[in-house]
């Protein structure tokens, strides 16, 4: 079981080039070609979009080419090329998209308020 | 580093790795690096409709400082070899090459 174990190198070289879907840790996520990569997982990013999604609705906001530090990275997943389209979504522009993250913030504030008052009452 | 070198011997097995980011994803093991950064090939996530964006992906790298928890078969799992491997290492004192994991 003492045997060789995968050079740290070679994980990404396989992803070069390739169109990625990368998740970060505060739950952004950016699509892009993978150019250049780190054995700390720094990444270099090349036509970088951020996919917005809310509800049915996503937008893909571009971004142009990213560094992105390696501490941030969750995940990288390979992009099938036929199903990239995400289906049961609609497509939206940057603006509606915008507008459709400020509204659910502001459902997701109110619910909290609510949430918040409930449990008050609860104490009694 | 006894897990990296036991988990290449899982190499080709169905895992479920669960990350930090409650996100679960379940996939044939591909590969694993010193930094336990994982490879799976053939992925689809546990709560699919939770995770809209996920859907397109089928290969997927794992930074290893993300994950939770790695879910193996327990068929697999040949837990007296594993005992083996931890006394020689322990003995070894856990030292190796790029210890900065001297107790996994």
């Amino acid at each position: 079981m003492m045997e060789e174990v995968p050079l740290p190198g070679t994980a990404l070289a396989d992803e070069l080039d390739k169109k990625l879907l990368i998740q970060l840790r505060d739950g952004r996520k950016i699509i892009g070609f993978l150019r250049s990569f780190d054995q700390f997982a720094n990444l270099v990013i090349d036509e970088a979009r951020e996919r917005l999604i809310v509800g049915e609705q996503y937008c893909d906001c571009p971004l142009g080419i990213q560094l992105i530090r390696g501490e941030n990275v969750v995940l990288l997943g390979e992009i099938d090329l036929e199903k990239e389209l995400p289906e049961g979504l609609t497509a939206v522009s940057e603006h509606e998209i915008k507008t459709a993250i400020r509204a659910e913030k502001e459902m997701n504030r109110m619910k909290a308020t609510i949430r918040q008052r409930m449990d008050f009452l609860d104490l009694e | 580093m006894l897990f990296p070198s036991y988990f290449k011997t899982l190499v080709g097995k169905e895992v479920v790795v669960e990350l930090k980011n409650d996100l679960a994803i379940s996939g044939t093991l591909h590969s694993v690096d010193q930094f336990l950064n994982v490879k799976l090939t053939n992925t689809k996530v546990v709560n699919e409709s939770k995770y809209p964006h996920m859907m397109s992906v089928r290969n997927c790298f794992i930074r290893g400082s993300v994950v939770r928890y790695i879910q193996l078969p327990a068929s697999a799992v040949d837990v007296e070899i594993l005992h083996d491997a931890t006394r020689r290492e322990a003995r070894a004192g856990f030292q190796k090459e790029g210890g900065r994991y001297p107790s996994l």
